[in-house]
């Protein structure tokens, strides 16, 4: 008899998060939960300019507090040649500033206590003089050929760029406009934004001089690396290192670089001798710690004037602040920007794009997204957009006509990537049934001549996600895959264990059911693992939505390992040889006499009792996985808006999302997924983002100010699916975590536009804040988002 | 009995001023020694280690460290640990008993109310408080009442369905989902 797949937690289930047992009970337990004993406290000090050069530190008086035990400055960290550390991107960074401060917040000085207040009043004791330079906000005034030097501190570097990057065709895609019945161009700005999951950053770090081991409790995405990095910096052996990053609050790539807390944490621990924990205030995260987009983008479409696109120019200057400090595939200096256009077919693309750095905190993390995908469709579904309403065409209709087909798979992107199934016309069309289209244009006509603004948008996107593979992916040289261990215990219950590390998107779960799916054990008799890099398998870590497609496609693998040595025990059990064994879900059975079999279980059991003469013994096994392209799911999100003409302010009205992100392993969560990744992307569109005044000043350095959603302000949304499995994966799964927040925005956005286009407004940069709403209502003109956004004189 | 953090500081320095107090946590009554400037967040984080209440912001704004405060809900980062003195406060280690979850938190478990957990305690602490109040809310109730938490993860949505689901349980079978309509205060 069968297994129910669905009733033991396998593929398709709507398996009850086992992780929520704890967090329900107040049982999590996070890096600011753990207490070690003699732990001390560490607190940092941070500039308050933005560009200033370092006079003098005085730490005198903060020594004089009872209870401090250590006063790090950045001339102590460059004694022991620690005062810069290198970045993700092949950068350096400073860990605490010697020469100059170079972004508001930056690290000047720690203090490490017997307590956090007592380190926070010895952090306000210290004095710091400090003589300002003129502070660069954005890429114009870094490119200006007068722009004083940000970075001095690097050899040969001349100007304040980082990268000037070109990928394409250039003659192909100008003879593409050279042929165009029509230009359609656009300037858009993405602006800075914060990932800002609710807990901050923190590390506990603790050098055990007897052992010469450092071990490291850290809010990381991605342990393995952050062993790399420590090992570079700390001059210690990998072995001697032991990364352990526990329950997270919430990561979206904030948590992927390294900071300067951590390894000034890890200086003090080796230092004193004692564990130092050290928890970020939410002010030090917001201004400090890895923030997403700030790309300027420069658009062209060569159009013939029936909507088919034959070309696409694109030119994006990128600000990375300071230090180019995220992590970067090494190939690809600003992400898969390039993955712009994917899902339309279109003959020639040329992209050039450039790098620069500001006085403001190292930017350019993968907020949600899988290396700038976000800005790039954004601007490809903004383009499209604007090109439809110059040339008249109907919105879904220049989509439907330019849409790889389902019958054109494996399809060759304008930038060389390969794609490889999809129904894109299918999802379009489910989610213009679903949101009423056709009447949509009728109510809206009706509602326009009563005064009232509605709008309709739609963003159809496809993501790049599961780097690798490691031909084209690497982080510092290491190559990018993934890795999981499976080990079967004597009664068939079992321990997994990977590389890459939840931060609430479930792997406890989910993982648990692709093992129920390849092997028949109950998914509730499989636990899982994960962040410790003494016991996990070397792994990537988890953003840019990579855990399913690559991780995901370990654990299946591993779990084939075991299948098939499991199926050679079976042989051995049924004495029968191994080619007359067939398997069904949790059971192995003899061809010819479908009632002989023996399950998952007693296979598991005869591999530590009764092993065939010449089999080792156990049911245990590891698999890296390096996927052989990327997975790419494709969404349809189509937003409903109000737009009040008297105020500026506009409602949701409907948010419809179809996603294909391929087979899902567990319904429920994937929903969750979309669900917090469209609140995001309404975030984004409607209210967050972090801008900086002309001095460099933070403006956003607290939830005050740093406007995020919530339970009142979020809209409901209606999800429908399409399912086209992935050809390459175990499993056929593709990836869903940041779909929503990577093509949520231009959904909301094109709405507001469609519903303000008798204006002539082509665009409003985001957020759509009701200022500029009715700023863009008032004077029918275009409004820019660029910081400064007010100056004292504007 | 504990300056600030009990682990690290047993003994205080004599110059600094501490106060001792009694507060009564999830029906335990329990003293500390405490500095006047120390938070009641920190009081119950690190001197009672009851680490299900989170800091998130320490600014009043994210709502992670939502306590009861005589049953109302109050943000534990914004209050002194001295004013808590002979008060009860309700955390969320004191929402289930002995054996049983509170329907709350069934309901977050049962409506995938949760993705890190971080926000979930401060989050189920102000439905509780709400459900105590007006145990029939309409969901634009809930979505008033929760307005106060943040949550980075889940898109609120079914944050909503599981206090709807918690309120629906507490109401029980004999109700019919019906009872006194207690209308919450709105903009
Ligand atoms: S930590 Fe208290 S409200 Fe955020
Ligand atoms: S579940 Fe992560 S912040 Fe709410």
């Amino acid at each position: 008899m069968t297994l129910d797949e669905v009733k033991i937690g396998g593929l398709g289930a709507s398996r009850k998060r086992v992780e929520d047992n704890r967090f329900i009970r107040g049982t999590g337990n996070y890096v600011d939960d753990i207490v070690l004993p003699d732990m001390l406290h560490m607190e940092i000090l941070r500039s308050p300019l933005a560009h200033a050069r370092i006079t003098s530190i005085d730490t005198s008086k903060a020594w004089e507090i009872p209870g401090v035990h250590l006063v790090l400055t950045g001339e102590m960290m460059a004694a022991r040649n620690l005062a810069w550390m290198p970045t993700l991107s092949y950068d350096t960074q400073a860990v605490l500033a010697t020469d100059k401060v170079r972004f508001q917040g930056q690290e000047v000085a720690c203090v490490i206590a017997d307590d956090p207040y007592t380190a926070k009043d010895a952090c306000e004791a210290i004095v710091v003089d400090y003589e300002p330079l003129a502070p660069i906000v954005n890429p114009e005034q870094a490119l200006a050929p007068d722009a004083p030097l940000i970075r001095d501190d690097k050899e040969g570097q001349a100007d304040n760029v980082i990268f000037d990057w070109e990928v394409g065709d250039r003659e192909a895609t100008e003879r593409a406009f050279a042929e165009a019945d029509h230009v359609s161009t656009l300037d858009l700005h993405y602006p800075r934004s914060h990932p800002s999951p609710i807990e901050a950053c923190g590390s506990i770090a603790d050098f055990d001089r007897s052992t010469s081991k450092l071990t490291v409790y850290m809010t990381t995405q991605a342990p393995h690396i952050i062993r790399a990095a420590v090992a570079l910096v700390a001059e210690l052996p990998e072995h001697m290192i032991r990364i352990i990053s526990p329950d997270l609050g919430g990561g979206f790539g904030n948590k992927v670089p390294v900071y300067p807390g951590y390894v000034a944490s890890i200086l003090a621990s080796i230092l004193l001798e004692r564990p130092v924990k050290w928890i970020e205030d939410k002010s030090g995260n917001l201004i400090s710690t890895g923030f997403g987009r700030d790309v300027y983008l420069k658009g062209e479409l060569a159009l013939r004037k029936d909507g088919k696109i034959l070309g696409v120019r694109m030119h994006t200057d990128s600000d990375h602040g300071a230090f180019f400090a995220d992590a970067q595939p090494s190939k690809f200096k600003i992400g898969l920007m390039h993955s712009t256009f994917a899902c339309y077919d279109v003959g020639a693309a040329h992209l050039t794009a450039r790098g620069v750095y500001t006085n403001k905190a190292p930017g350019g993390v993968a907020y949600r997204c899988s290396f700038r995908v976000t800005e790039a469709m954004f601007f490809q579904e903004r383009m499209v957009q604007a090109a439809a309403d110059e040339l008249g065409i109907d919105q879904a209709e220049i989509r439907r006509m330019n849409f790889v087909r389902d019958d054109d798979f494996p399809h060759r992107t304008p930038f060389g990537f390969l794609t490889d199934s999809g129904q894109y016309g299918k999802c379009l069309e489910v989610g213009l049934e679903a949101v009423g289209y056709a009447d949509f244009a009728r109510q809206k006509e009706e509602a326009r001549r009563r005064g009232r603004l509605l709008g309709i948008g739609i963003s159809t996107m496809t993501e790049p996600l599961g780097a690798g593979n490691s031909r084209e992916y690497d982080i510092l040289g290491i190559k990018m895959f993934d890795s999981a261990e499976l080990r079967v215990h004597t009664s068939g219950k079992a321990i997994l264990r990977t590389g890459a590390k939840t931060q609430g998107q479930g792997h406890e779960t989910t993982w648990g059911q692709i093992v129920a799916h390849e092997l028949g054990i109950p998914a509730e008799d499989i636990i899982v693992e994960e962040g410790d890099t003494d016991t996990a398998p070397f792994g990537m870590g988890t953003y840019a939505s990579r855990s399913t497609p690559v991780a995901g496609a370990a654990v299946s693998m591993v779990a084939r390992k075991i299948r098939a040595k499991a199926r050679k025990l079976a042989a051995h059990l049924l004495e029968v040889s191994e080619e007359d064994i067939e398997w069904e879900l949790g059971r192995f059975y003899v061809r010819s006499a479908p009632d002989r079999g023996v399950t998952i279980q007693e296979c598991a059991m005869a591999a530590y009792t009764n092993v065939p003469d010449g089999m080792e013994p156990g049911l245990e096994n590891t698999a890296y996985y390096d996927p052989p392209n990327l997975t790419w799911p494709f969404a349809c999100y189509i937003a409903t808006v109000e737009v009040d003409p008297e105020t500026g302010v506009w409602d949701v009205l409907n948010l419809v999302a179809v996603d294909d992100c391929g087979v899902r392993i567990n319904p429920m969560i994937v929903e969750g997924q979309i669900m917090g990744g469209l609140t995001e992307a309404f975030a984004m569109a409607s209210m967050q983002f972090i801008t900086f005044d002309a001095d460099g000043n933070c403006v956003g350095s607290n939830y005050m100010d740093y406007l995020l959603p919530t339970a009142w302000e979020t809209p409901g949304f209606e999800l429908h699916e399409v399912v086209t499995p992935c050809p390459h994966h175990p499993i056929g799964a593709k990836g869903v975590g940041e779909c929503a927040t990577v093509g949520g925005p231009a959904a909301f956005v094109n709405a507001v536009m469609d519903a303000i286009s008798h204006t002539g407004v082509r665009n409003i940069d985001m957020p759509l804040l009701p200022d500029r709403v009715y700023e863009a209502l008032s004077t029918g003109r275009d409004v820019s988002g660029a910081p400064p956004v007010k100056t004292d004189e504007s | 009995m504990t300056s600030l953090f009990s682990e690290i500081s047993p003994e205080p320095a004599a110059d600094v001023p501490v106060r001792r107090i009694t507060v009564t946590v999830n029906g335990q009554r329990r003293s500390a020694d405490v500095e006047p400037r120390l938070l009641l967040a920190h009081l119950l984080r690190q001197a009672f280690r009851l680490t299900g209440t989170h800091t998130g912001c320490d600014t009043t704004n994210c709502g992670a460290c939502t306590v009861l405060y005589d049953g109302q809900p109050v943000k534990s980062c914004t209050m002194l640990a001295v004013q808590a003195d002979g008060h009860e406060v309700t955390t969320v280690e004191g929402l289930a008993g002995a054996s049983e979850l509170h329907p709350v938190q069934e309901g977050f478990r049962d409506e995938h109310g949760l993705q890190c957990g971080f926000c979930t305690p401060g989050m189920m602490l102000a439905a509780k408080a709400l459900l105590d109040r007006n145990p029939d809310p309409t969901e634009d109730e809930v979505r008033w009442a929760l307005s106060g938490n943040l949550c980075r993860c889940t898109g609120y949505q079914n944050i909503v369905k599981s206090v709807l689901w918690a309120a629906d349980k507490m109401r029980g079978p004999d109700t019919g989902g019906g009872g006194d309509r207690h209308d919450e205060e709105q903009p």
